[in-house]
């Protein structure tokens, strides 16, 4: 009775930390490591289309697609690709989906891909696909290569988004299409430009930092405050040792 | 025909910078700009590569693709990157001196999106075997320039004193944008489209 017990508490906690690690592998792409805003990587989608923000959705549509199906198969395979050959392997299955992306656009989304041109084909070379498929997918069971493709590429959607929002804010006046400060708004033309896209990274990029370096000192004010406190404490328990109570 | 080429070059060296335009590239372009003398071969490395990947996408299209479209993409992937170990291989093996020069860079450059790039845009376009070959000097030359600038100011600027807060890929980003604008000055070069 008491062994059952026992084995159904292990078997529990066992779940519980496997669904903490599924948790923690489809979290870490969101923020923690969103593959644009901390580990700049493919920034050369994120930089070309996302003039608009319905452009930068659908790329990141597009790049989800392809990374999920991509982990998909590179994990489901991971015991028979030879080591040798393998990033020859991801570049071939990862071309493959992008072929069918491709199409898939052009037959039922015919403007935006024309909108995106090239850059949809381009998604073949984004360093973040294969990134993920020899750092994780290929050493790791199916269905937490699933959960890892998916947090990586809705960070990476996420990311695309915010930049298409801003850039279409400021430069168009407008979001999805839709107008938002009336005629009166004076259009910053130079942010749905190229230059826009480095200048508005470049920017976000050092808004995270500043916030990271604001977050850092105030944890060394906080420890300062506390070891001054302790001291305090220590202190007056000297005192009071001294007088004799 | 020659103004044609002419057109074709300098549109792609300066006014559709491949790099400051197209944002193709950008990892060399932010990875290896610390020195102008390594981007400097770095950047002859690429319009090496981008010679050969003119060629193989002008070859491919004319005699293999027009059987299998869908083909385009993993075709171009695998015959860019084995054409560039096998052009690596001879050279390694006739000139020790220019594989000194550019060898280390080679293999970087095969998965870099600036020659997949080059590749269809060259088919977007229709181009033929010498305009495909301009083009992709025309690229090349870009992205050398592209890099060359960007080396430079970084060397300047590591004499300066920089805010810790906007070092490193913050202020890359930043002067990209800059030198992106200022290349934005080009396109009035010609009136034609």
């Amino acid at each position: 009775m008491v062994a059952q017990h026992k084995y159904l508490f292990s078997e529990t906690m066992k779940n519980f930390e496997e669904a903490a690690r599924y948790h923690e592998e489809f979290i870490k792409g969101l923020w923690k490591e969103n593959p644009v805003f901390v580990a700049v990587l493919g920034m050369c989608p994120a930089l070309a289309v996302t003039n608009t923000a319905i452009n930068g959705l659908a790329m990141g549509g597009a790049t989800l697609f392809v990374l999920t199906f991509s982990s998909l198969l590179v994990s489901s395979f991971r015991r028979y690709i030879p080591k040798e050959v393998r990033i020859t392997t991801f570049v071939i299955i990862i071309a493959t989906f992008v072929t069918i992306v491709d199409f898939l656009l052009q037959a039922f989304l015919p403007a935006i891909h024309k909108e995106l041109g090239a850059f949809v084909a381009l998604i073949v070379v984004n360093c973040l696909i294969l990134g993920r498929q020899e750092a994780f997918s290929f050493k790791n069971p199916i269905r937490l290569a699933m959960v890892d493709a998916l947090g990586m590429a809705l960070g990476f959607t996420f990311a695309l988004f915010c930049l298409g929002a801003i850039r279409e804010i400021l430069g168009n006046g407008s979001l999805f299409g839709v107008s938002l400060f009336g005629p009166s708004f004076e259009p910053w033309i130079v942010m749905i430009l190229p230059p826009g896209g480095f200048l508005s990274l470049g920017f976000l990029l050092l808004f995270f930092n500043w916030l990271k370096q604001r977050q850092e000192q105030k944890q060394s004010l906080v420890y300062l405050a506390d070891t001054v406190a302790e001291v305090a404490e220590k202190k007056d328990s000297i005192i009071s040792l001294k007088r004799g109570v | 025909m020659a103004a044609d080429l002419l057109w074709i070059f300098i549109s792609a060296m300066v006014i559709n910078n491949f790099t400051l335009y197209y944002f193709l590239g950008l990892c060399p372009f932010f990875g290896v700009s610390d020195r102008i003398s390594t981007a400097l071969r770095m950047g002859l490395a690429n319009i090496f590569v981008l010679l050969i990947t003119a060629f193989c996408a002008w070859f491919l299209n004319t005699y293999v693709l027009s059987h299998a479209p869908y083909l385009r993409l993993i075709s171009f992937i695998i015959v860019i990157a084995s054409t560039v170990q096998f052009v690596e291989m001879a050279i390694k093996k006739m000139s020790p001196v220019l594989f000194k020069a550019l060898g280390i860079f080679l293999p970087l450059i095969t998965t870099n999106c600036a020659i997949l790039g080059l590749a269809l845009f060259a088919t977007n376009k229709g181009y033929g075997l010498l305009e495909g070959l301009v083009y992709a000097l025309g690229a090349g030359g870009g992205l050398t320039l592209a890099l060359v600038i960007m080396a430079g100011i970084r060397e300047e600027s590591k004499l300066l004193e920089i805010p810790k807060v906007i070092e490193g890929t913050a202020l890359n980003l930043i002067i990209a944008g800059i030198l992106s604008m200022a290349f934005m000055g080009f396109a009035g070069l010609f009136s034609t489209s």
